[in-house]
């Protein structure tokens, strides 16, 4: 399964160079969901019935990556990326082949991928991020989906523990994050959210009710300088950061060739 | 004049039309008392989604389900649906251009006693800043039942609010809209009356009142305020000597300065503005607060005199 791994770091290098050219982006949490948008994108989804949101909609140019490593966009236009008039933002914009709900604010993916499942017989995917779990809004969403038993939802969180300002337990407390979904009526699984094989194990069982995957990641996972560290939320790349976290993810990247 | 609930137009049209489209579906707040949709809910379980006391997740619900190829209806109180979800409205619904018909109800003062937290002034303001939705007030049962089907056939984000009590019948049962045009309900020469939702009743009567002062006046009914209905106004400001506006809403953002933006920059000529005054909310009834502002026939009929006179 290391192919995953590897198209991941693929995908990596291509982010890198986005957000270094556009002067904009948000590296760490792009870093930290890459093998879940790998894993869905290339060993999930049912392309063309299946649907995904992405709830945390600000690492728009990680889910423009994969698009275009899954050949539904152009490079040509990835490269365009927060560039003057471009439908690639900075949030994944309705503009955009592939996207399938244009995101940015906070908390609304989940109740968006509530009413798709309830007009769907396919899968709906909504990742999260686990900073915006603070709003309110995904709570009542939580409790819709159970109320309507929605077994074809299914949530996952990018369990990064970091948020723009530090630690999500020291901004606003999550855990014990499984507990609060399993209370509000959800299955809930846990995974090494950098092991694609473990996360397409996980998404692929069969559910009786909606289900909740909490990946649990590093944000600016693949990079030393960036790992754990919150200032890399959105910090662009000087040179020679650039140059180092590019040699880092092509070592990684070889050692699953 | 008979009288008649918009909300109760609005439901029994929509479970007519639901009969045979099986693409509407309808989204409550624990409403369904407040919207009268227990008729709906009854008629069409499967297509009535109950999100509970959950502003934001209702439309959030309602946007999902229409990429599903669902017309969707979310209906509560506008108070509510239009303050606590205005960031849903504004991203999943209007920036998503998501097929999805908002149903405000109970809109401005209608729950007057209930006190400030309940009052819907701002709405008007609010929405008209979003781009890709469209904005509706009727003013009687005839116009709400025209303006459903329209929504019930329209690809466009919208939103209708109304009050909750019976109003006048202004329409005959038959009466026929351009739907993003004012309706011209009665022509005059001399000042043309400009209007929405409840309020066009009064204006109507505030017309027969200055007739007989030797008057003409020209009542316009603004229903659409988006698209709002620009041509209408230009040749109010330069057929009549002057205009009054007339809205149950905050002078803030409504129809009086959608008017006076309009005339200002096309055809300038005297505009007054009739509408609730940025002041703490007074707690009364509908009519006991458009009589304290104002917003009555006679009301409508003095300011309309006195910009003439000066």
């Amino acid at each position: 399964m290391d192919k995953f791994k590897k198209i991941a770091f693929d995908c990596r290098l291509t982010v890198l160079d986005m957000i270094y050219k556009a002067k904009a982006g948000h590296i760490g949490g792009s870093m930290s969901a890459m093998e879940v948008l790998v894993s869905l994108y290339f060993g999930v989804m049912d392309m063309g019935k299946d649907r995904f949101i992405l709830s945390k909609g600000h690492i728009a140019e990680a889910l423009y990556a994969v698009l275009a490593h899954r050949g539904i966009i152009s490079y040509e236009e990835l490269m365009t990326f927060g560039a003057f008039d471009s439908a690639l933002a900075g949030h994944p914009t309705s503009g955009v082949n592939g996207v399938e709900f244009a995101t940015g604010a906070l908390g609304h993916g989940l109740g968006v991928g509530v009413g798709m499942a309830l007009g769907l017989s396919s899968k709906v995917y909504v990742l999260m991020g686990d900073g915006e779990l603070a709003e309110g809004s995904n709570w009542e969403a939580m409790m819709a989906a159970a109320k309507y038993k929605l077994s074809n939802l299914i949530g996952i969180v990018d369990r990064n523990k970091l948020q723009i300002s530090g630690e999500t337990e020291s901004v606003m407390p999550l855990e014990d994050l499984g507990a609060k979904f399993r209370a509000f009526g959800w299955e809930v699984n846990e995974v090494n959210g950098h092991e694609p094989h473990a996360i397409i194990e996980a998404l692929k069982q069969p559910q009786t009710k909606p289900r909740v995957l909490i990946t649990n990641t590093i944000k600016g996972y693949g990079a030393k300088i960036m790992e754990n560290n919150p200032i890399w939320h959105h910090h662009i790349p000087d040179e020679a950061q650039y140059h180092e976290i590019k040699e880092s993810f092509v070592k990684r990247r070889n050692q699953y060739e | 004049m008979s009288k008649v609930s918009c909300r109760m137009a609005f439901t029994s049209t929509i479970e007519a039309i639901a009969a045979n489209d099986e693409t509407i579906y309808m989204v409550c707040t624990d409403s369904r008392g407040s919207v009268t949709s227990g008729g709906f809910a009854k008629k069409y379980p499967g297509r009535f989604i109950e999100a509970g006391i959950a502003e934001q997740n209702a439309i959030s619900i309602a946007a999902g389900l229409s990429t599903t190829g669902k017309n969707v209806f979310v209906a509560g109180p506008a108070c509510f649906l239009s303050a606590r979800g205005y960031e849903q409205i504004k991203t999943d619904v209007a920036y998503n251009q998501t097929n999805v018909k908002i149903i405000g109800v109970s809109a401005g003062v209608s729950y007057g006693p209930l006190g400030g937290t309940h009052t819907n002034l701002h709405d008007f303001a609010g929405l008209r800043a979003l781009p890709n939705i469209e904005i509706f007030a009727p003013s009687d049962g005839v116009q709400t039942a025209f303006i459903t089907q329209y929504l019930a056939k329209s690809n466009t984000p919208a939103y209708m609010r109304m009050g909750r009590g019976d109003v006048d019948t202004v329409y005959p049962q038959d009466e026929a809209f351009d739907i993003h045009k004012a309706k011209l309900v009665k022509d005059g020469t001399d000042i043309t009356l400009i209007a929405c939702g409840e309020m066009v009743s009064p204006a109507i009567k505030a017309a027969e009142i200055l007739e007989k002062e030797g008057v003409s006046a020209r009542v316009l009914d603004m229903f659409c305020l988006k698209p709002a209905d620009k041509e209408a106004i230009i040749k109010a400001a330069k057929e009549t000597k002057a205009i009054v506006t007339i809205e149950e809403h905050s002078i803030h953002g409504g129809l009086g300065e959608l008017v006076c933006a309009v005339v200002a920059q096309h055809h300038p000529t005297k505009v007054e503005v009739l509408a609730f005054p940025d002041e703490e909310y007074k707690v009364g009834k509908s009519h006991e607060l458009f009589a304290y502002y104002g917003l009555t026939p006679g009301g409508i009929a003095q300011a309309a005199i006195r910009r003439i006179l000066c």
